[in-house]
């Protein structure tokens, strides 16, 4: 049976081997916390505590600045002991709430727990949004704002992304193994919150105990559990949609144009601890992995624990790492130390060594048109590349270099090295910084 | 094959006609000082001027909207021909030259981390603030010697941009290029710079720099009015260039170099003077 998938795509090894097989186990809670400010897309939280008070766990420590953006909670209870900016996984360091755990991990009494049955969709959204539920995929959007899509877009279809295309990662498969129905009645809250008719969970083929199992417990549900050939990168908003529907979303648009929404398996397990027990989110699973750490592991993080812990806690190094990513090997952002704490959107870190890391310079594009080839988007990556680098930003606007989603794959298949998404990168930074200049 | 060639010979004819006819009914009006303009601009099309090209600054010129010495590549001696061409005065704008405020090359400045990607200066900074420790320091990935339109531009094997005192004409394009703002412009005569553009305190900048200025004022201390300590970073006065060389020996780390004597540690490039005989 010919499984669904997009146009383009790679296949890299996917190394889940590392920690797939390994349960999912409580990251021991370190002495410290540091809680960015700056975790999600959109405006970043502004504190709310102050230095010296006591916060209890999931206690508000940061709230919500506009529209696109959420609160952040306090991961433990203990005493605030700083604000100030600390480093931080996305490069320069942001202001975070340094926080001293107190060792009695005591819960707020502030939680509301509900019945789903006796909300409105719109306080299930508040609920959401309070709870500071963002996408758990990694791009941390703040889920409340894609669950407020406006009137005019109806989504029919709501898809719910269990593919974790990242090779490396396992976070999501574990989750689905060892929590399906924290997953399945987030499902059902955010079906209801879209009124969507059409509920698909989307599972790559090389996962088929999970999948056994989603079909299991989708069996007296509507649900339809979907098996997806396995092609990075099939967890991508845009390309699960369209092997799910069929349909593309426009250039330059977003899923709600053609009626669709995608959420990830965690976000919806997320959307359930907010909704029903009212607990906001404060950890999440995250791989641990790869050739130079002693131990993989996938562990339960809580937001705000310091890399150098988490290293810690699986055994240490095993060598001299060469690269330290946060993510996966495809989209993650290289760190450049472990004095970074884990954020909402931390799906994984993972340490490889020298020889993993290919030091080939670039050399000249060859024509070869293996980008093109497979681009999930079919754009022309290395045109696109060209124009940017060398500043053209109007001309790479035309190749809609505000399409790509930097996946990784052009640069994966170049056999120049030429680091093509870093090129395109640059070029959408220019279009991004002309448009604010001249809107 | 006669009728093709005679048919072939009336066509060319024809065209030749029509061409002819052409160019005098549709002749574009061009002022002959224009022309004459471009045939004394030097024709790098650098834009210093802040038009379109060495064409559109002969425009500008002679439509009498701009001045006669707004072209810096050209010097005083294009500024003296155009003046005569347009038939006005004009004092020539005084010469600028651009330098790199740095010292720190690979092997005296420390990085952050192993850089793989463009070799492109603004790229670098993009991730993480650039691979080298230092803030304000060169990062060597020659966007400047790309943008320089006269090849006045040296990358040492060290990883830093030295400018060519004889060849720079003071167009600008690398200080618009680079992202560090580590290039400025000097009057042509000043030859004597702090080559640091740090303003980190001076035990931080010991820590990553071998050659960084550590602001312990004893530059300005040898020579008051030709020095100034501003933010962390000293800088020459440069109305006060000629009293600066004092200063040079006292400086414990050894960032104020004078041009006149030499280029910095790494490069290949003589000072201008280089055969004429100096006090040690």
């Amino acid at each position: 049976m010919k499984l669904k998938t997009f146009a383009g795509g790679i296949h890299p090894p996917d190394n889940k081997q590392w920690s797939s097989h390994k349960a999912i186990e409580d990251c021991p809670l370190p002495t410290e916390f540091v809680v960015p400010l700056a975790q999600h897309i959109g405006a970043p939280s502004v504190a709310c505590v102050e230095i010296g008070q006591y916060v209890a766990k999931g206690q508000v420590i940061g709230t919500a600045k506009g529209f696109v953006s959420v609160p952040v909670h306090a991961p433990t209870s203990g005493e605030v002991v700083a604000i100030e900016y600390r480093p931080h996984s996305w490069g320069p360091s942001l202001p975070a709430i340094v926080i001293k755990p107190d060792g009695e991990d005591l819960w707020s009494t502030d939680l509301q727990p509900s019945d789903p049955d006796n909300l409105s969709t719109d306080d299930m959204i508040e609920k959401v949004r309070l709870a500071g539920v963002v996408g758990m995929g990694g791009a941390a959007f703040p889920a409340h704002v894609k669950m407020s899509p406006p009137p005019e877009k109806q989504v029919r279809t709501l898809i719910i992304n269990g593919v974790e295309c990242e090779p490396y990662l396992t976070a999501d498969y574990r989750m689905m193994l060892e929590e399906p129905e924290r997953i399945l009645q987030g499902v059902g809250l955010l079906q209801t919150v879209f009124g969507a008719e059409r509920v698909v969970i989307g599972i790559e083929a090389n996962k088929p105990d999970a999948i056994a199992l989603f079909e299991k417990h989708c069996a007296k549900t509507a649900f339809e559990v979907v098996s997806l050939h396995v092609k990075y990168p099939q967890g991508a908003e845009k390309q699960l949609i369209a092997a799910v529907t069929g349909k593309q979303v426009p250039s330059g648009g977003l899923p709600m144009d053609i009626g669709a929404a995608v959420h990830n398996v965690s976000t919806a397990a997320a959307v359930t601890d907010a909704i029903v027990h009212g607990r906001p989110l404060i950890e999440r699973i995250c791989t641990v992995t790869g050739p130079a750490i002693r131990e993989p592991k996938n562990l339960r993080i809580r937001i705000g624990t310091l890399l150098s812990h988490l290293v810690e806690v699986c055994g240490g190094l095993a060598e001299e790492p060469g690269k330290i990513i946060l993510g996966g090997p495809m989209m993650g952002f290289t760190q450049l130390e472990f004095n970074v704490p884990a954020t909402k959107g931390t799906s994984g870190l993972l340490l490889l060594r020298m020889q993993d890391v290919d030091p080939r310079p670039e050399g000249p594009c060859i024509r070869c048109a293996r980008c093109v080839q497979v681009c999930p988007i079919k754009l022309l990556p290395t045109t696109i590349a060209a124009y940017a680098r060398r500043n053209l930003s109007a001309e790479a606007a035309e190749y809609c270099a505000m399409d790509c989603i930097e996946c990784g794959s052009c640069s994966y298949v170049c056999p120049a090295a030429i680091p093509l998404v870093q090129a395109i990168r640059y070029g959408k930074a220019a279009i991004l910084a002309k448009k604010r200049k001249s809107p | 094959m006669l009728a093709a060639i005679l048919s072939l010979g009336c066509i060319g004819m024809i065209a030749a006609v029509a061409l002819g006819f052409a160019a005098k009914k549709f002749a574009v009006e061009v002022d002959p000082r224009e022309l004459a303009a471009m045939e004394v601009l030097p024709g790098a099309n650098c834009g210093a001027c802040g038009f379109p090209g060495c064409a559109g600054y002969a425009k500008a010129l002679v439509a009498g909207t701009i001045d006669v010495n707004q072209c810096p590549p050209g010097g005083a001696d294009v500024v003296a021909k155009l003046a005569r061409i347009l038939g006005v005065e004009a004092a020539a704008a005084s010469p600028e030259f651009a330098v790199v405020l740095c010292q720190g090359d690979n092997r005296k400045a420390q990085l952050k981390y192993n850089y793989l990607g463009l070799e492109d200066c603004t790229a670098a900074q993009r991730i993480a603030d650039g691979p080298k420790v230092c803030p304000g320091g060169c990062l060597g990935l020659g966007s400047c010697q790309r943008a320089c339109p006269f090849d006045a531009i040296e990358m040492t094997a060290a990883g830093l941009a030295v400018i060519n005192r004889e060849k720079c004409t003071g167009c600008r394009k690398c200080v618009a290029v680079c992202p560090r703002q580590v290039i400025r412009m000097a009057p042509a005569e000043a030859t004597v710079h702090v080559l640091c553009n740090s303003h980190d305190k001076g035990a931080v900048v010991r820590k990553y720099c071998q050659v960084g200025c550590i602001a312990c004022q004893l530059c300005k201390k040898a020579a008051p009015d030709a020095y100034k300590i501003e933010n962390m970073l000293a800088t020459v006065v440069y109305e006060h260039h000629s009293e600066a060389a004092v200063a040079i020996a006292k400086c414990p780390t050894r960032c104020i170099r004078d041009f006149a004597e030499g280029y910095p540690d790494g490069s290949a490039l003589l000072p201008a003077d280089a055969d004429k005989p100096h006090a040690a």
